[in-house]
């Protein structure tokens, strides 16, 4: 079942088209993955999913329902982790849930129970009278996840949730997301880490200069766009010219990148061989989601 | 189109939450400093100045003053405050993503700048009347009628801040708007004293109609020429309060 649906979605600010005609359609207990360079309107389009920002133009059907009509109902069910840590600092850690609570009309006894559990959840228990200026930025983020948890969402829509987060309370994230995910939970995911989208989602779509440019699990793509390997040459300038006949006249997928080349979809080892290279400048490695990434987003900086 | 729902109240709690653990704070700005201006002004410059309109100057101060500083206190909540609580702690952006509209956070926190306009009001009246300066039963109408200062003042601060682009533009604010209003709205001398030109100028100000009517209710000389007073704050709060609604919503849901 489609649980988010979105039809010629686009966003307009001032001359900056951020968000270009994006059709979109998320399934039930999905997770969905929004990858794409600083700049490329993920933001944007997840605040028009979340019914804080109003499209310039297109729909949105959430659950079936309206956008437009129904913003309420929908908030409702959404939980939203945000990029930038809004927690409430004029409140202490546990207020912050209980207060939150409240804007869901969810009945104290209910919302304390609720509180406790998600702050056991993210392991912060310890913390629940504690200022929010005296968290360490990780404490903060999964504060943030617990909080975008209080309302039982069905639709969990996350922003960068594991940026800044240290490796042990990025995995323990991970582990807490994969649960929610297997509990029927949709979510919409929105990275820079390839590594965390290939861990967590079941498709991906990456995004450039406000257009959505391909839907496909992650494995699909890399088989795609890079194959099973990536062959990675280290030339400086002299030999780069000389390689990139080569590989030409051999007829391989290859890109130049910075200090070396690239080369995907080698088949078998001797497509490769023989290449007059120096030794040890040739080196392969797994293809990974961020080969794809680079490959559709380009290599220079954007913004 | 409904411009807020009752969800406003969610709003209204988390300030007064907020509140209640940081009052002692805030005390010295809605109760200490009222008194003190009360006094140094009622009964030192009170001593040169004798009978005003018939009575002691610092009875006839003290109606002005429970006016005045109850529209500072819906003005620092709605101006500093509510600049803080949108800009730099993005507590709006968070509210809005809960079932909660932009209307219910605008009205929360006019509504709430209007209850410490409220407090403030109240914590003054008292005040005067330990010092036995309150002798008629109007001046009960005087904290509702606070409040309703504060609701048009909050208007007003929330449609300003709505288009500050930093906190540093509330200097005007304060120096050209709220500065001058609480020296010629007839809160330390009669309209009457002032040049016409500056007496013209008076009745425009927001506070000049409260001032007036909290006078009035603190002497208990009530009578229905008064009700353009009442008129004129609900006119204007009837102006803002939609102006400050618009405002927000176009910079909050870009």
């Amino acid at each position: 079942m489609v649980i988010i649906k979105t039809q010629n979605l686009s966003k307009k600010f001032k001359d900056l088209l951020a968000v270009d005609s994006v059709n979109l359609e998320i399934g039930e207990g999905e997770c969905f993955g929004l990858l794409g360079p600083n700049g490329a309107g993920k933001t944007s389009l997840i605040r028009m999913i979340t019914a804080v920002s109003p499209p310039t133009q297109g729909d949105i059907c959430v659950m079936g329902k309206d956008l437009k009509t129904h913003a309420r109902q929908v908030k409702a069910v959404i939980g939203v982790v945000p990029q930038i840590d809004n927690l409430d600092s004029d409140l202490k850690v546990l207020q912050n849930l209980l207060t939150f609570s409240r804007y869901f009309d969810i009945p104290k006894d209910e919302a304390r129970r609720r509180a406790m559990e998600v702050l056991r959840l993210f392991e912060l228990e310890s913390k629940l009278n504690s200022k929010i200026g005296e968290l360490s930025g990780g404490m903060k983020r999964r504060l943030l996840l617990a909080r975008g948890l209080i309302n039982m969402p069905k639709i969990l829509v996350l922003d960068e949730p594991t940026i800044g987060l240290d490796p042990q309370a990025k995995y323990l994230v991970w582990h807490k997301l994969g649960e929610l995910k297997s509990e029927g939970v949709t979510q919409l995911l929105c990275t820079q880490n390839m590594e965390e989208a290939a861990v967590l989602c079941d498709r991906v779509a990456i995004m450039h200069l406000g257009k959505v440019l391909n839907i496909e699990t992650p494995q699909n793509l890399i088989s795609k766009y890079i194959g099973k390997e990536v062959w990675e040459i280290g030339v400086n300038s002299d030999e780069r010219e000389k390689t990139v006949k080569e590989l030409e006249k051999r007829g391989l997928d290859f890109e130049n990148v910075m200090g070396g080349i690239h080369i995907f979809h080698v088949e078998t080892e001797e497509q490769v061989s023989g290449l007059s290279l120096p030794i040890g400048k040739l080196r392969r490695r797994p293809a990974t989601l961020e080969d794809v990434f680079f490959r559709l987003t380009g290599r220079s900086l954007i913004e | 189109m409904k411009l807020f729902s009752r969800r406003f109240i969610r709003v209204w709690q988390r300030n007064l939450d907020v509140f209640s653990t940081i009052w002692h704070t805030e005390a010295p700005g809605f109760a200490a400093e009222p008194v003190i201006i009360l006094l140094a002004m009622g009964l030192g410059l009170g001593a040169y100045v004798g009978m005003v309109d018939g009575q002691k100057y610092i009875a006839y101060i003290a109606p002005g003053i429970i006016a005045s500083y109850a529209m500072f206190s819906a003005t620092f909540e709605c101006t500093y405050g509510t600049f803080v609580r949108m800009e730099y702690q993005k507590t709006f952006d968070a509210i809005i993503a809960t079932p909660l509209s932009v209307g219910d956070v605008v009205a929360g926190e006019i509504f709430w700048g209007a209850t410490r306009a409220f407090m403030t009001g109240t914590t003054i009246l008292i005040i005067a009347a330990a010092f036995q300066l309150v002798h008629s039963p109007w001046a009960l109408l005087i904290p509702p009628l606070s409040f309703l200062e504060g609701v048009m003042f909050s208007s007003i601060a929330v449609f300003f801040t709505a288009r500050a682009p930093t906190i540093y533009i509330y200097n005007y604010y304060y120096t050209l708007f709220i500065t001058p209003m609480f020296f010629f709205s007839g809160v330390f001398f009669p309209l009457t004293s002032f040049p016409e030109m500056v007496q013209r100028l008076s009745w425009v100000a927001p506070l000049t109609p409260v001032t007036t009517l909290t006078r009035a209710l603190f002497n208990g000389e009530v009578q229905p020429s008064l009700l353009w007073a009442l008129g004129l704050i609900v006119g204007i709060t009837a102006l803002f309060f939609p102006l400050a609604l618009r405002t927000m919503r176009r910079r909050l849901t870009v």
